[in-house]
């Protein structure tokens, strides 16, 4: 597979200027609407604390919490499936549906069903899929991957949104009342919930000591999902366990404040067991997660409970938008994951930061994310995986910097035009930093050549 | 009290001024300061490629220029933390350990070690606005950050507000990062360009004549874009206003 080019994509994405704009105001209100409502909470900074030594301690004992969540979802009288990978959890929710005659599946939004792209796999074995959270259905009628983890079609205007129902679902292309196409979407999904064989939700977080999947959401669409069909299956990353449900109060706290500045989701819908007649599936998917568990830099990108404050807060990321990174997960988060499926292809992921670490600060589990970038950097690295423009360059500028005498003679260049500035601090992309801003002229006399007239002993 | 001067490469090479300032201010203020004359450069922009290999040299060139210091002052917040947090290629020897830890960027050196609150000397009759480099706000912690709720503070300010005459302005999201990120300014040049754009943006509307900031290199990114723009909004170090610069 190609190498992401991350910084060519954000191109493109700036030169919209409307929609750029929209997009970083939008995701920085997100960002403030965060800092208000955590500033409501004295103890906020020690939540935080807390969620981070939950996830840690739950993480360490993983096998244990998920043998306990699969005896008791089991004992509630749910169906627990083991999926090793995206392959595995795919074949298992066709199975399950193919098993039961069921046709169409409603589904409320889940990274973990992108990640495993499970859509176009069920569609093109017979399944009509239909999205029922209204970003991911704008991006599902578009034919696009979501470009945020929790509000999926941020970076379109309600302009393009009137287009792709237009074309999707027929409304009036000239009517972009955001109203008016939301209601649009309801009546054309609401018969689905109806006529669906199956209802399908990913989970925010699954207890182990009551075997519940619990799923928080803003559009009531996740409960029709798994309260109308008879059939509901819940795929579950692995690492969304905790242990008691009085941990959960801890993560419910900081969810919805993290991700839209709310206090809460309008539903905490707690699934325990099938309804009467009905049944209930649980897949617990791995999909690389027990390596990644396995890497001691990195295990710490497994507390994630996904609510993307990261990426609001991200300046690279809001002026950059998700689709950039050609990945399921954008973002500051999506840097750190990404090339653990992939580090060919998303190696220039973890080169799209600044390392500002915002994101660190603002993460309500306290993953060390732009500490991680940076390691990751190494490993691209150390694998061979730079571009070679920019591996030359470290080499020239390793050897330049360690060596005083090639040092003064690269940077004591009296009066140099830019064209002999050197290259360890331009690099080869000298025009790269020209095209949209000035060059610093190099001084007449470096520092230490002053510093020699005016303060050297005899 | 054994203090030693780096002025990081970009600084000695394209910012001398920085450096005279640094090292006039430290001796009005009564230190002596050594300047060795061997140094180069932290390693930063090889660490931060992920090259660490390529910084192993540079980084044990560092150590053994600075090794016989108690302190060792820099006027850049981001190498400071490069030599604290990052400096894991070279061998961690104690002499290593020393001066990573002995590494001091210059406003928490005034502002903690010499404790220094008054510079009679200083005026600075402009309207100026601040810029915290990201490592210096968020790793080395010289003032409250926007995303963690804590009682303000702010080093940098408590230094500047000694000035006389000068007038600080806030900027839209005053500590949103400006997008120099090293290697990030030419790799991600669409981003970085952007992002300098919208910083000196948000200064001019806050009516800043001038832009202050700990981290030269920070400036260096923001004078490129605000010079393209046509903006005339000026960059000048802190260490230059503190030791008496009156533009």
């Amino acid at each position: 597979m190609k190498r992401i080019d991350h910084a060519e994509a954000s191109s493109k994405f700036i030169k919209a200027k409307d929609h750029l704009e929209f997009h970083d105001q939008r995701l920085w209100d997100l960002r403030q609407k965060r800092d208000r409502e955590s500033e409501q909470i004295p103890e906020w900074e020690q939540l935080r604390v807390l969620a981070s030594a939950i996830k840690e301690h739950t993480l360490t004992h993983l096998a244990d919490y998920l043998e306990e969540f699969e005896r008791n979802a089991t004992a509630n009288g749910a169906r627990v499936h083991w999926a090793r990978d995206a392959a595995e959890h795919n074949q298992i929710v066709l199975d399950i549906m193919r098993a039961r005659g069921a046709r169409i599946l409603v589904k409320a939004k889940s990274m973990l069903t992108d990640e495993c792209e499970m859509r176009p796999f069920l569609e093109n074995r017979g399944i009509e899929v239909m999205e029922t959270d209204l970003g991911e259905r704008i991006q599902q009628l578009d034919n696009e991957p979501p470009s945020h983890i929790v509000v999926p079609a941020v970076h379109k205007l309600r302009g393009d949104v009137a287009r792709v129902f237009a074309r999707t679902i027929g409304t009036d292309p000239k009517n972009s009342d955001v109203h008016y196409l939301a209601e649009s979407q309801r009546q054309h999904t609401r018969p689905y919930f109806l006529k669906a064989d199956a209802g399908m939700t990913g989970a925010n977080f699954a207890v182990a000591e009551t075997g519940t999947v619990v799923v928080c959401t803003n559009e009531g669409n996740a409960d029709l999902s798994v309260n109308l069909p008879p059939l509901y299956i819940a795929s579950i990353g692995i690492e969304k366990i905790v242990p008691k449900i009085e941990h959960l109060g801890v993560f419910v706290r900081m969810l919805s404040r993290s991700a839209l500045g709310s206090p809460i989701t309008q539903l905490t819908s707690h699934f325990r067991a099938p309804r009467d007649g009905c049944e209930m599936h649980v897949v617990l998917v791995d999909n690389g997660r027990s390596e990644r568990l396995g890497m001691p830099d990195f295990w710490y990108s497994l507390k994630c409970i996904r609510c993307g404050a990261c990426m609001n807060t991200c300046p690279v990321y809001r002026r950059s938008g998700g689709l950039s990174y050609g990945a399921t997960y954008s973002g500051p988060i999506g840097v750190i994951i990404d090339p653990t499926f992939n580090l060919r292809r998303y190696s220039s992921l973890p080169f799209a930061s600044t390392l500002n670490g915002s994101c660190t600060s603002v993460c309500p589990v306290k993953i060390n994310i732009h500490e991680q970038i940076y390691k990751w950097r190494q490993v691209i690295a150390e694998r061979g995986a730079l571009p070679f423009v920019k591996r030359e360059a470290m080499q020239v500028a390793g050897k330049v910097l360690s060596n005083p005498k090639l040092y003064r003679a690269a940077v004591e260049t009296a009066g140099a035009g830019i064209e002999h500035l050197p290259r360890f601090m331009m690099y080869n992309r000298l025009n790269a930093w020209g095209r949209q801003r000035e060059v610093p002229a190099a001084a007449p006399q470096t520092f230490r050549q002053w510093y020699l007239k005016n303060r050297s002993k005899p | 009290m054994k203090v030693a001067l780096f002025v990081p490469c970009y600084v000695d090479a394209f910012f001398p001024e920085v450096g005279i300032a640094t090292l006039e201010l430290l001796e009005r203020l009564g230190v002596e300061v050594a300047y060795p004359l061997d140094q180069t450069c932290c390693g930063q922009p090889m660490g931060n490629s992920g090259c660490e290999e390529d910084a192993a040299a540079t980084e044990a060139l560092f150590v053994a220029n600075f090794a016989g210091f108690d302190y060792v002052v820099a006027p850049s917040g981001s190498c400071t933390h490069h030599v604290r947090e990052n400096l894991t290629a070279v061998r961690q020897t104690k002499e290593t350990l020393k001066v990573r830890k002995a590494t001091c960027e210059l406003v928490e050196f005034l502002h903690d070690v010499l404790k220094v609150r008054d510079f009679p000397w200083a005026e600075f009759p402009h309207a100026v606005g601040l810029h915290n480099g990201c490592s210096t706000l968020r790793a080395l912690r010289t003032a409250k950050m926007s995303e963690i709720e804590e009682p303000f503070f702010s080093k940098p300010l408590d230094l500047l507000s000694r000035v006389k005459g000068i007038r600080l302005v806030t900027p839209q999201r005053p500590d949103e990062c400006c997008g120099f990120g090293g290697t990030f300014s030419v790799f991600e040049e669409p981003v970085s360009a952007k992002m300098g754009y919208d910083k000196v943006t948000a200064h001019q509307k806050a009516g800043a004549e001038y832009i202050v900031s700990a981290d030269m290199s920070c400036l260096m990114h923001q004078r490129g874009c605000a010079e393209r723009l046509g903006l005339p909004i000026r960059f000048i170090h802190i260490a230059q206003i503190l030791n008496g610069a009156r533009a």
